[in-house]
């Protein structure tokens, strides 16, 4: 009796499978861009891993890594942003090399009195990266030059102005630690740190059990408290995503992106730990990049960006004001790359003149590697970074390795070249 | 008297979906002029693209005979190398380059690649006697007008032993004058012995120097016509002859009171300052009216909407714009929106869709906070919305994750008026809303359009397909040449009616 009705419900059965699967298939396949990314981040870390005998993942090279980095990394963001709405901002290494040569005049060699604190210095410096971005976008976004052309000039003319500011070939220095915490320092411990085995000695001195391994508390809280909200965002997005009927990822996928990011994140942060904690400039770096996720995710603004490097003329009859648009885009290069260069002064200590040179083509590399299309309307904030990141760990690792200088730019090229012939190719067959 | 040069028989060239050839026949004898008419669309350029291998052999059905040669081209090429030779409406000059360059781009005086100037210049100078021009070889084509142009295409089609002519639509950006002035150049060439065929939408120039017509409609051709039966009222009832079927859903108009008037708008064109496109337009749409822009492609419609929508297009923008009475500041596209105005554009792909990204976020764009709130999206919210108007518009998706840019033109077109819907316009300008889709989702957005009036909103709708017009309308505008020229009741309009009121326009001008 119960044979005639049975049918119907298993078929609805085999249906949802079918519908699980495919959405499974789709969420991978649609993804397959961002996870390859950062599987290839990975494998190029595990490889150096071995290939530098576990120096790369040493607490101490982490940290390096970190520092060395994260003015490519910052000005990526900014990078990001202008790509994506269909420009090129070729004087971001310039600029970095003027703002910290403009800084390390104000703090070292002008009487500015209390002027010349460094909180004050960079705060002017900021500002002065604007007016940059304000004077370039302004020609791009209103008059319609290309924006190679004006960042070409750009980069020409504040390297310049860079040069002339400190006096020719000399550098300026050194600058206040203060100053220098920007790049080289670390969170304060508010918690006080904690020695994990306490190593027990023997009467002749010597240590016989334990590694005296002390951990940097307020990092490990920190990373503990990053991780939860991680895991705790992502589930709640998911939970309202179902709640209102719209398809999410499988769950296993879900489950499996958390643990292996958390798992991820836990290691770095139980690194640092082991170290002198959280460098500075990463906890600056992660807010900014927080920060231009949810600009670009979220944000109308973001959309906007998105809309104009798509299609200008269809943004500009929807309503967007693509010249303003154009001109803040610019800005926020401005300021991004103005603290770039205060990154890379408070670095070395003090500003050179070649401060910066040529890192705009290793920001623009990054990006390009990260997914961002050169005809604009796509790129991910996360893609940027993380491509900032796998140039990063080439260029750390080939050096731990000895490799040649000039050899290391070959293995970029061609990192690069590879990147975006994977992406065409993969967008010719989807 | 003379002999066939061209023969085209039984032509038949079908696209995905769509016939737009069926067994054309078209006939032109030596050293005449030879004028091909129909409706935009009709199947004239296609005609032409087959006759010059823009199409090559074999993606067509029937034969070209030309001066008793069965042709075969395989490109413009082989087209040209026997002397046929076409200038299309959208001249193919390099602009940065000069005269003598443009004419021998290609074919230059060379030997061994070294380019002999002094023989192309020279060469060229005689050409330019031909065709009357005075200009110096050596100026760059962007320094003359277009009148000039669309001469120094003539010379360079001349330069190629040309046998047989084709000039399509060759003075619908001209001047009057300069008009003139190259139909006195046909003239002359015929009397010298060579053959050309003119298509044009201008009957009184077609009138003024053709010795045969062929109407073509549909694909079709419908008849060729001596000289002797040549006169416009003939043409135009050939041209339009077909009735209207239920191809539109009924709808029973409930039209309130004017809601929207345009006043004294004028427009120059954005680069060539003194020339006037828009001239002193007066319109205004009641509350729940569906008004029809008529005309010819050129008339200046999309101009016409563009300029109000933000001043999109043009300079020196003068006129007043009221919505129920009160003036309304359209300066920008963004105030446009806010006061409730829509502009569909005629190009959904260059200035409606963001093609590579997904309809989710296309539906949304021109009314981002009506998703938001203090700049963030509600990304649910967002997502039901582009879930409803999939819906409402019937958007045939694998889901709104699609990309824009994978969908075929009907569904395209239901996107670019979903974004408009959710920005909740008062008054929606549609500019050629249908074009280039299917039948079956012409109906669908016919049946749009035919809701959106019964809600109270005003609606003008700007097409070529003066079918198309009487079947939605309720009241229709003819447009040429900048200006009004008719206003009529869609119940009393007519084709033919419409056709008049463009001729006339026309006439005045002339």
């Amino acid at each position: 009796m119960s044979t005639d009705s049975a049918p119907a419900p298993q078929s609805g059965v085999a249906e949802d499978v079918k519908q699980g699967q495919r959405i499974a298939v789709s969420a991978l396949t649609t993804n397959l861009r961002e996870y390859g990314l950062i599987i290839a981040l990975i494998v190029i870390m595990l490889f150096f891993q071995y290939t530098t005998s576990g120096t790369l993942f040493k607490p101490v090279n982490l940290s390096n890594l970190v520092q060395q980095n994260s003015f490519i990394i910052v000005m990526a963001l900014g990078m990001l942003l202008v790509i994506v709405s269909g420009y090129i901002d070729l004087s971001v290494g310039s600029v970095a090399g003027f703002i910290g040569a403009l800084a390390a005049m104000m703090m070292v060699i002008w009487p500015l009195g209390i002027f010349s604190n460094p909180l004050v210095v960079s705060i002017v410096c900021l500002f002065v990266g604007a007016l940059i971005g304000a004077a370039q976008g302004y020609w791009i976004a209103y008059h319609k030059i290309p924006s190679f052309i004006v960042t070409l000039a750009g980069m020409l003319i504040f390297r310049g102005i860079c040069q002339a500011l400190l006096g020719g070939g000399s550098s300026v220095g050194p600058l206040p630690p203060s100053f220098k915490a920007l790049s080289s320092g670390f969170i304060p411990d508010v918690i006080g740190p904690l020695t994990l085995i306490p190593p027990t000695v023997n009467a002749a001195g010597k240590t016989i059990l334990g590694s005296g391994l002390t951990l940097h508390m307020t990092t490990v809280v920190l990373g503990l408290i990053a991780v939860l909200a991680y895991a705790y965002f992502g589930f709640r997005t998911r939970r309202k995503r179902e709640r209102h009927g719209y398809e999410a990822e499988p769950f296993p996928l879900f489950v499996i992106k958390t643990l292996v990011g958390s798992a991820l994140a836990l290691f770095l942060v139980f690194q640092f730990a082991s170290y002198r904690g959280l460098p500075v400039v990463l906890l600056v770096m992660g807010v900014l990049i927080s920060l231009f996720v949810f600009v670009t995710k979220r944000m109308t603004i973001g959309r906007r960006i998105y809309a104009m490097g798509g299609n200008a003329k269809a943004a500009q009859l929807s309503g967007i004001n693509t010249e303003r648009l154009t001109l803040m885009v610019f800005i926020n290069m401005g300021v991004l790359s103005a603290l770039g260069g205060l990154i890379i002064a408070a670095r070395l200590g003090q500003a050179v003149p070649a401060a910066g040179l040529g890192s705009e083509l290793d920001v623009i590399a990054a990006v390009f590697i990260g997914g961002a299309s050169a005809m604009g309307g796509v790129g991910q904030v996360i893609g940027a970074v993380v491509g900032g990141f796998i140039m990063g760990v080439m260029n750390n690792g080939m050096s731990i390795m000895g490799v040649n200088v000039d050899w290391q730019q070959v293995v970029k090229g061609l990192v690069l070249l590879g990147a975006v012939i994977f992406d065409v190719y993969n967008k010719n067959k989807a | 008297m003379a002999s066939t040069i061209l023969e085209m028989r039984d032509i038949t060239k079908t696209f995905p979906g769509v016939k737009a050839l069926s067994n054309v026949n078209l006939s032109v004898e030596d050293g005449e002029i030879h004028a091909i008419v129909g409706e935009n669309g009709a199947g004239k350029s296609t005609l032409m693209k087959v006759l010059s291998g823009v199409y090559p052999t074999g993606t067509y059905d029937g034969q070209i005979i030309f001066r008793g040669q069965e042709c075969n081209f395989r490109g413009i090429h082989d087209s040209e190398h026997i002397g046929i030779v076409i200038i299309h409406q959208e001249l193919a000059l390099v602009p940065m380059l000069s005269i003598a360059e443009n004419i021998f781009l290609g074919n230059e005086h060379a030997s061994y690649g070294v380019i002999d100037w002094d023989a192309n210049e020279t060469r060229t100078g005689a050409l330019l006697k031909k065709v009357g021009l005075k200009e110096d070889p050596k100026t760059l084509i962007t320094n003359i007008g277009v009148g000039k142009q669309q001469l120094v295409e003539i010379a360079k089609a001349l330069s190629k032993e040309v046998k047989l002519l084709i000039l399509d639509e060759p003075t619908a950006s001209l001047s009057e004058k300069d008009s003139q002035a190259l139909l006195d150049l046909l003239l002359e060439f015929k009397r010298q012995g060579m053959t050309s065929i003119l298509i044009s939408h201008k009957l009184n120039e077609v009138n003024r120097v053709a010795d045969k017509v062929t109407v073509i409609r549909d694909g079709r051709t419908i008849e060729t016509l001596p000289r002797k039966d040549i006169s416009e009222d003939r043409i135009i009832t050939s041209m339009v002859g077909r009735s209207l079927d239920d191809r539109y859903p009924p709808r029973e108009p409930k039209i309130g009171e004017v809601i929207f008037e345009v006043k004294d708008w004028s427009v120059y064109h954005p680069i060539h300052a003194e020339r006037q496109v828009i001239k002193n337009i007066n319109i205004n749409v009641r509350k729940g009216e569906v008004v029809g822009i008529a005309g010819l492609m050129g008339a200046g419609r999309t101009e016409f909407a563009m300029s109000l929508f933000g001043r999109t297009y043009g300079r020196h923008i003068t006129g007043e714009v009221l919505l129920r009475g009160k003036p309304l500041d359209l300066s920008t596209v963004s105030k446009a929106v806010e006061n409730r105005i829509a502009y569909v554009t005629e190009d959904r792909k260059t200035y409606g869709l963001n093609l590579i990204d997904h309809i989710k976020h296309n539906v949304t764009l021109a009314n981002l906070g009506g998703v938001s709130s203090r700049g963030v999206i509600d990304d649910m919210r967002e997502m039901s919305v582009a879930n409803d108007y999939r819906k409402k518009t019937n958007i045939r998706a694998s889901s709104v994750y699609q990309l824009t840019g994978n969908l075929s033109g009907g569904n395209q077109q239901k996107v670019v008026l979903s974004k408009w819907l959710f920005a909740d316009p008062e008054v929606l300008i549609l500019d050629e809303p249908t074009r280039g889709i299917d039948v079956g989702a012409k109906y669908e957005i016919y049946t749009i359009i035919a809701r959106l009036a019964a809600e109270g909103k005003a609606i003008i709708v700007i097409s070529s397909e003066m079918p198309e017009l009487l079947g939605i309308s309720d009241r229709i505008y003819v447009m040429n040449e900048g200006r009004i020229v008719g206003e009529m009741a869609a119940s009393d309009a007519s084709q033919e009616k419409i056709m008049r009121a463009i001729v006339r326009g026309e006439g005045k001008a002339s």
